[in-house]
């Protein structure tokens, strides 16, 4: 096998310099496109104009341009230029198969760029998990409509009615005479298709050709190695932390060392002995110093004398004592609750009633690398080289924050560490360009760890209040669902009023963000029910390291350890085996089956069932005698359109409190298929994610700072935690397996969701302990089962 | 070099004094000599990747826990964010110095097989942990490779898929012998 980088350096440079101009000057409509990459994965997705930047200005790519999707190269090869980001799921792989199957062209004769605002449509990047669900919409009806197109003119060339022709591989030939035939690249190489298209946002972006029904679809449903992989592998991606333009300075910031810390002073003459010492730039509590090289930024921003004044108010309690806090304090705003039935007179009928309280604590993204971007502020302009997952809002955001004009700044989106909503709210883009601006020098910016263990945005902290009745036949008829979620004030999307530096530096919303709560999202049939859920906030709302931000699946995996824990413990008070116990209340469900929602969500719990090897009894199990106890537990929920059921198999022991999840089952359904390799991995690194914050993570925080700050004290899933074994299985509909009548919906975070409950249950069955507040440290399953056990 | 500064009322601020003494250091990398003028403190890290222009070390927690970092000095793999340049007397082999001759590494062929990167931040540190640990054991056990691999992160959490790659990298390698 063969380095995969195969084009010169020289050669990748004068394509990375020339690409982004000519392209700017081809959607203009001021020329052809000189520059054709070549034969798939040259240099086209790791494209980067590395040099310093050409005179914008940057307008916005027009959506209904055919030409801003889809550009056909002379060697007949394609194109496709797309408004997302690829977070590590492989997106940019499946958006290549779904287009490349409705324009019928060969996977490996197409290359795709994302997320660059110059460039590329604005498509929002990523978030939602709605890539392949939504986005994937326009790209398969623009990629239909270009064939439509391709078609006509070579009806034309050829004198004959369209239906005469046939199309493969990107070659239009006569059906009556195969000899007869024209490539695409023939046809329009390098020109432009000049369509307009309809639509009025860009998801209902449409020609007037329809796309392929599912049964027609070749490539989509098959699994292409991933692109962007093999450069990952040798070396040879350029990633955002590898951007160097000349003139680059380097810049760390001084984070204030407490909650709420007011700037009284800084020392600029401690670091002016520093080589390569440029500056210190501050404004508000905002501090950072600029070196020329990184490591004497990095050794300036330690030795930098600064002067701060503690808060006269406590910012927030211990992490310790959050969840009491949380109980008693008065809400900022309370979601009306949510009735069926007649929950009260249930209860007062209930045959048995359980109660209990589960406790989320506020779990970081702690992304595996800091936050970083670079920012080139030459030519009156200002590009930032960044993997923000929302490139487009972040352009949006520092045009404001800059107070520039949108037209003169650029988001070059680069790759990174993974996404999972913490670059939705990218903070590092944000200071380099402030710095760029203040400096007037390319800036980059990298924070260190504790910064980012310590002060990145954190997924919210939630106290749930649970309480079941049973009737006398060991149904589950009555549900209260009570939470509360400490999300006041949780940051946006990229706003120039809410990321950190704004904050630090003064500039803020009049009125903070309200937050949410949220409900379960499942499919039961549950006669009575009540459904409540409210916001509380901490004493510090702003500049606080506890600053709530979207985490992957959003409040969905802390909402479902709670559902799905108690559900199990109202299965295990009816003497019912955990999964007749939700295949009950599933099959009795008798309204909103849209999508097939219930028979679908039968058929994943069945199917994880199934290929567990479940064996139908009531948790726990009779307890053992040994060190090690096993024990196996389920859990499911929906996600939008997408079903899954987990299932986890644990061993626990008992001397140790330490638990290893030994083995996963995962039954998964969201529609059609793109790329069902990637979307396994995609789906196990949810899982092993979800396990991570069900044994390790927690946001530990004394009374004026976090104090989880690296690896060590702030731990995570290793290696050594691994399953010996997973097992993913693709549901995709029922009752017929492949109904192709699902479409694709999205698949990046439901597996997240309900695999903090499995274990949890797991943890039940082997031992008859349950477990209420998360994580499940060693010490914490100690004490519970010595408790237990007392 | 540390020292202490406070304020009466205000929170201590804990500081290091920069040694700014710079010095001429050589250091042979993926088969080629580099001399650089540098403090003699700096992390070989930076060099290989600001002087250098190798991108495949990176920065994750510049404290030697989680291996982003990671290159192979004899044999082992080193941490190269807590590795002084100065301390370095052996050759260096980066990510990008593991293929010969254009033929990629097994431990990167398996890698490509079993499509083991989500975001692929981490997987510099996986891929020379792992070819370190299979160059001492060419057929570690399960237990091996989770104990080998421990301290090397991912929070894509891929480790599932970096093992199943070892194990094939280790049979590949195998058969190759």
């Amino acid at each position: 096998m063969t380095v995969f980088s195969s084009v010169p350096a020289h050669i990748e440079r004068w394509l990375e310099e020339s690409s982004a101009v000519s392209r700017r000057a081809f959607l203009k409509g001021s020329g052809f496109l000189v520059v054709t990459l070549g034969a798939a994965a040259a240099a086209g997705p790791f494209a980067v104009e590395t040099a310093a930047q050409a005179a914008g200005p940057y307008p916005d790519p027009d959506f209904h341009q055919l030409d801003s999707w889809i550009v056909i190269h002379e060697n007949n090869t394609a194109t496709f230029y797309v408004g997302k980001t690829d977070c590590g799921q492989g997106t940019g792989t499946a958006f290549r198969q779904m287009m490349a199957d409705e324009l019928d062209i060969a996977y490996d004769k197409t290359t795709c760029v994302m997320g660059s605002t110059d460039v590329t449509v604005d498509q929002g990047g990523s978030g939602g998990s709605d890539a392949i669900q939504v986005d994937g919409w326009p790209m398969r009806r623009t990629a239909a409509e270009a064939r439509r197109v391709l078609v006509e003119m070579a009806a034309a060339k050829f004198g004959v009615p369209v239906d005469q022709l046939a199309v493969r591989d990107a070659v239009v030939s006569l059906k009556a005479d195969p000899t007869k035939r024209i490539t695409y690249g023939e046809l329009i190489g390098g020109k432009r298709f000049n369509v307009t298209l309809a639509g009025n946002n860009i998801d209902a972006t449409t020609g007037t050709a329809k796309v392929k029904p599912v049964q027609d679809l070749a490539i989509v449903g098959q699994s292409p190695q991933r692109y962007d992989i093999p450069a990952k592998v040798d070396g040879t991606l350029t990633w955002a932390v590898d951007v160097k333009v000349p003139g680059m300075v380097h810049a760390r910031n001084v984070k204030p060392p407490t909650a709420g810390a007011r700037l009284v002073s800084v020392d600029e003459s401690s670091v002016r002995g520093i080589p390569g010492f440029v500056r210190v730039v501050s404004k508000g509590n905002y501090v950072a110093v600029v070196c020329e090289r990184e490591e004497q930024a990095i050794a300036a921003a330690k030795q930098l004398k600064v002067t701060w004044q503690k808060p006269a108010t406590v910012p927030f309690p211990t992490s310790d004592d959050l969840f009491a806090f949380m109980r008693s304090a008065t809400p900022t705003s309370r979601q009306n609750p949510a009735v069926k039935g007649d929950p009260d007179a249930a209860f007062a009928r209930a045959a048995k009633v359980v109660e209990a309280d589960y406790d989320m604590p506020f779990q970081g993204h702690t992304a595996f690398a800091p936050a970083h971007a670079m920012a080139d502020p030459s030519n009156g302009q200002m590009t930032i080289y960044s993997n923000d997952m929302k490139s487009y809002g972040m352009r949006n955001g520092i045009a404001q924050f800059l107070d520039m004009p949108r037209d003169r700044v650029r988001v070059v989106w680069m790759e990174g560490p993974q996404g999972y909503g913490r670059t939705a709210a990218d903070d590092a883009g944000f200071e380099a360009a402030f710095l760029a601006k203040e400096i007037g020098r390319p800036v980059r910016v990298q924070w260190m760890r504790n910064e980012e263990t310590g002060w990145d945005t954190k997924g919210p902290a939630f106290a749930f209040r649970m309480r079941g009745g049973l009737d006398a036949q060991g149904n589950l008829v009555a549900l209260d669902y009570d939470a509360r979620a400490a999300d006041y004030c949780h940051v946006g999307y990229n706003e120039p009023e809410t990321v950190l530096i704004a904050q630090l530096m003064g500039r803020r919303r009049s009125t903070p963000a309200a937050g949410s709560a949220g409900l379960p999202s499942e499919m039961y049939e549950i006669a009575n029910r009540r459904m409540a859920s409210q916001v509380v906030g901490l004493p510090l709302v702003w500049e606080t390291p506890l600053r709530t931000g979207n985490l992957r699946d959003p409040n969905g995996p802390q909402i479902t350890f709670a559902a799905e824990s108690f559900i199990d413990e109202m299965a295990a008070a009816a003497h019912a085996d955990p999964v007749e116990f939700r295949l009950r209340m599933l099959s009795a469900a008798t309204t909103d089956d849209s999508g097939f929602r219930r028979a679908r969500s039968i058929a994943v719990v069945k199917a994880a069932a199934e290929t567990f090897g479940w064996d139908r009894r009531p948790s726990p199990r009779p307890i053992g005698s040994g060190d090690v106890l096993t024990g196996r537990g389920i859990a499911y929920a929906f996600r939008n359109q997408t079903v899954v059921a987990e299932i986890a198999e644990v061993e626990v022991n008992r001397r140790t409190g330490r638990v290893w999840v030994k083995r996963i089952v995962c039954a998964h359904d969201c529609g059609l298929v793109i790329n069902p390799e990637a979307l396994r991995r995609t789906i196990e690194g949810g899982l092993l994610h979800s396990v991570s914050r069900a044994l390790h993570e927690e946001v530990r925080f004394d009374g004026e700072k976090t104090t989880g700050v690296d690896w060590i004290s702030h731990p995570t899933l290793r290696h050594a935690d691994t399953p010996a074994r997973i097992d993913v299985v693709l549901v995709n509909g029922d009752p017929n397996p492949k109904r192709p009548d699902l479409p694709h919906y999205g698949a990046g975070e439901t597996s997240c969701k309900p695999m903090i409950a499995a274990v949890a249950n797991a943890i039940f069955d082997a031992t008859g302990v349950r477990l209420h507040r998360v994580p499940f440290r060693d010490a914490r399953v100690l004490a519970a089962l010595k408790a237990a056990h007392a | 070099m540390r020292r202490a500064a406070s304020l009466k009322g205000c929170a201590t601020v804990d500081v290091a004094v920069y040694d700014s003494r710079m010095s001429t250091i050589t250091l042979t990398v993926n088969g080629r000599a580099h001399t650089v003028d540098v403090e003699p403190s700096t992390p070989l890290l930076y060099i290989l990747r600001n002087d250098l222009g190798l991108h495949g070390p990176r920065f994750g927690c510049g404290l030697g826990q989680c291996g982003a970092c990671a290159v192979i000095i004899n044999g082992v793999a080193v941490r190269s964010c807590v590795t002084p340049c100065s301390t370095v007397r052996s050759e260096v082999t980066t990510l990008e110095g593991l293929a010969k001759g254009g033929t990629l590494h097994p431990v990167q062929r398996a890698w490509i097989e079993e499509q083991v990167p989500a975001c692929g931040f981490c997987q510099n540190g996986q891929i020379m942990t792992a070819t370190a640990l299979l160059a001492r054991n060419p057929n570690p056990t399960d237990a091996q490779i989770r104990e080998g691999m421990n301290n090397t992160l991912c929070r894509c959490m891929t480790y599932y898929r970096v093992q199943a790659a070892i194990k094939r990298a280790a049979v590949d390698m195998g058969r190759t012998a």
